[in-house]
């Protein structure tokens, strides 16, 4: 399902899916001039961790893997939800790895330079909560030195930080990439700005995406902390007073502006916490667009996409994705998806945009 | 995640490299005692150790000419600050020690020279170029300020790999300032002047040390030069109590 080709931003394509349901195949580079006056784009910077530390139990020496997963608290740098793998690295499939070292409350792991303690093994085996001894200074040197981006089989090379953070990415709170945003550049961002569209951010701690653990992938996203700054939720509430369209890149800045959105149509500055899964029952009340890469019927980042459309688009769309090979991982292609609003012309409906049609 | 308005220096974050000698340990200690944000890089762990525990500042153990440190340094800067405001690309070589004439300055060490100050400089603000863009959408400023020389513009015999490489640096911060103006990133080549520091004393050992300028003499200059460049006035930063 996933291309193993290698990963080409520049070659990139993008799918156009418009409010009416017509598709359109385009260059990704033609996304500098999709955007004008009428548009606000809103982004996630957050940059990654390299989440993925490779150590041992302390106590048998046994071979573990810690998946940093999500926070456990904003408040608290040094501990975090994770996910536990045995022997073996990136290069085996998620699915065909052995099953970490059985894990205990107190039980000691040494990762590299960092030392972590169990505080709590959740409802299923491989998923724990994690707190690191020492300062969040050191924690933070430690996981710079020796942590690796998580990553799947689908890229043999193994990433470095920079192919992991995207061009905008700020604050190492994220566990994965939020990859969307490696469709943009910053020429990009200056066409955006030279056209008169809003170009704003807010910072959300992508937590793992996928475990190859069907059982813990139901459980995803966990709940996802954002911060949204007063001058992104004035320039959300200034677009949308103004009707103006409210594009989202990726499915993190979704959940972040929908878990944030007040009724007036702004939405609330500061930190939240991003909860709960969007998907086919939710009313989107801030977002209008979203850009987002090729996922699977079945993936989180799918099901999100079941508040825009309904399921009959989103099939025709996942038949022309399929049809024309675009390339379904993080760093492969991009889909802009606008909320489907069959009946109305476009200009009244944007105009009525705080009501949400669930096709 | 946290954010706080940058309306006095106590809230301004600030990274500097070469933070543990000559120019950037007296722009860490002055920045400090003003209250700043610093986080510094060097490479020497000892000397890291000594100067944020002399300061408070963060030190953060690498070295810019090493391609591999350069992503695990912008993390822990934009990790520890929450974000940057002011990126100071101080750390320098001088390519061949003693200086020596062109004809006989090994290729390597040219390489290293260039390495330091042109390659690591473009490196480090790349990597934190998203952090800075952030600052300046949050509408607290953005500003990249890059140690030059008068090496950069003058044909000094014997200082052709540093001259070249901090020549390249200067157009380098010319060309990325007219790029990154409509991002609201700000990029400033600033030349200190001769100081008596120890990478002066390895370029002219003999030197006069009276006659050169006090490391925190430029540095408070430089400071000055920083905050008259971010969009907020240095009485609004201070908290000038008016």
């Amino acid at each position: 399902m996933i291309a193993a080709d290698h990963p080409d931003r520049r070659s990139a394509r993008l799918l156009v899916v418009e409010a009416d349901g017509s598709i359109r195949n385009l260059p990704r580079a033609a996304l500098a001039a999709l955007f004008g006056p009428a548009d606000l784009i809103v982004a996630n910077d957050a940059a990654t961790l390299p989440a993925s530390l490779a150590g041992i139990r302390t106590a048998t020496g046994q071979p573990v893997e810690i998946r940093l997963a999500g926070w456990v608290s904003a408040a608290d740098p040094t501990r975090f939800a994770a996910i536990a793998f045995g022997a073996g690295d990136y290069r085996m499939r998620t699915e065909d790895r052995p099953s970490p070292p059985a894990l205990s409350p107190g039980d000691c792991l040494q990762l590299g330079p960092l030392k972590a303690v169990v505080e709590r093994v959740l409802d299923h085996p491989r998923l724990v909560e994690l707190r690191f001894t020492g300062d969040p200074q050191a924690l933070l040197a430690g996981i710079a030195r020796h942590g690796r981006p998580i990553q799947y089989a689908h890229v043999p090379e193994p990433l470095a930080l920079w192919d992991v953070w995207t061009a905008i990415a700020a604050e190492p709170v994220s566990f994965e990439p939020p990859s969307a945003g490696f469709a943009l550049d910053w020429h990009t961002l200056a066409n955006w700005r030279q056209r008169g569209a809003g170009f704003m951010t807010l910072t959300h701690a992508a937590g793992i995406s996928s475990t190859g653990d069907p059982v813990l992938d139901q459980r995803l996203p966990f709940d996802e902390p954002y911060h949204i700054p007063d001058t992104t939720a004035a320039a959300v509430f200034r677009a949308k007073s103004q009707g103006r369209r409210i594009i989202a890149i990726g499915t993190t800045v979704v959940r972040a502006l929908e878990a944030a959105a007040k009724p007036d149509g702004g939405v609330h500055a500061g930190m939240g916490l991003a909860s709960g899964r969007i998907g086919r029952e939710t009313r989107l009340s801030v977002v209008d667009a979203i850009l987002t890469g090729v996922h699977q019927p079945g993936e989180s980042h799918f099901e999100l996409l079941r508040a825009f459309a309904g399921d009959t688009q989103l099939d025709r769309i996942s038949a022309t994705l399929d049809r024309n090979g675009y390339r379904a991982h993080e760093f492969g292609d991009s889909m802009l998806l606008e909320r489907w609003r069959p009946a109305l012309p476009r200009e009244s409906d944007r105009a009525r945009s705080a009501l949400s049609i669930s096709a | 995640m946290q954010r706080k308005k940058a309306t006095d220096l106590r809230e301004l974050r600030v990274a500097i490299t070469g933070g543990t000698s000559g120019l950037g340990l007296a722009l860490v200690h002055l920045l400090t005692a003003r209250g700043a944000c610093v986080a510094f890089v060097a490479r020497t762990a000892s000397a890291v150790e000594r100067t944020a525990a002399e300061t408070g500042a963060y030190g953060i153990v690498g070295d810019v000419a090493r391609k591999t440190d350069i992503y695990p340094i912008a993390m822990q800067i934009a990790g520890t600050l929450g974000g940057l405001d002011v990126l100071v690309n101080n750390a320098s070589s001088l390519g061949p020690v003693p200086l020596a004439l062109l004809a006989d300055t090994e290729c390597e060490e040219l390489e290293a020279a260039l390495a330091v100050n042109l390659v690591g400089a473009f490196r480090l603000t790349k990597a934190l170029f998203g952090a800075l863009a952030a600052s300046a959408r949050d509408r607290r400023g953005a500003l990249v300020i890059n140690i030059s020389s008068d090496a950069a513009v003058n044909a000094y015999p014997g200082w052709g790999a540093y001259g070249a490489s901090k020549a390249a640096l200067a157009h380098m911060t010319a060309i990325w300032d007219e790029e990154a103006k409509d991002h609201g990133v700000r990029f400033l080549a600033v030349d200190p002047g001769d100081m008596d520091t120890p990478l002066h004393a390895l370029a002219v050992p003999d030197a006069d040390t009276s006659t050169l300028k006090h490391p925190n003499t430029a540095a408070a200059e430089i400071i000055g030069k920083m905050l008259a460049a971010l969009p907020i006035a240095v009485e609004e930063r201070t908290g000038a109590e008016a």
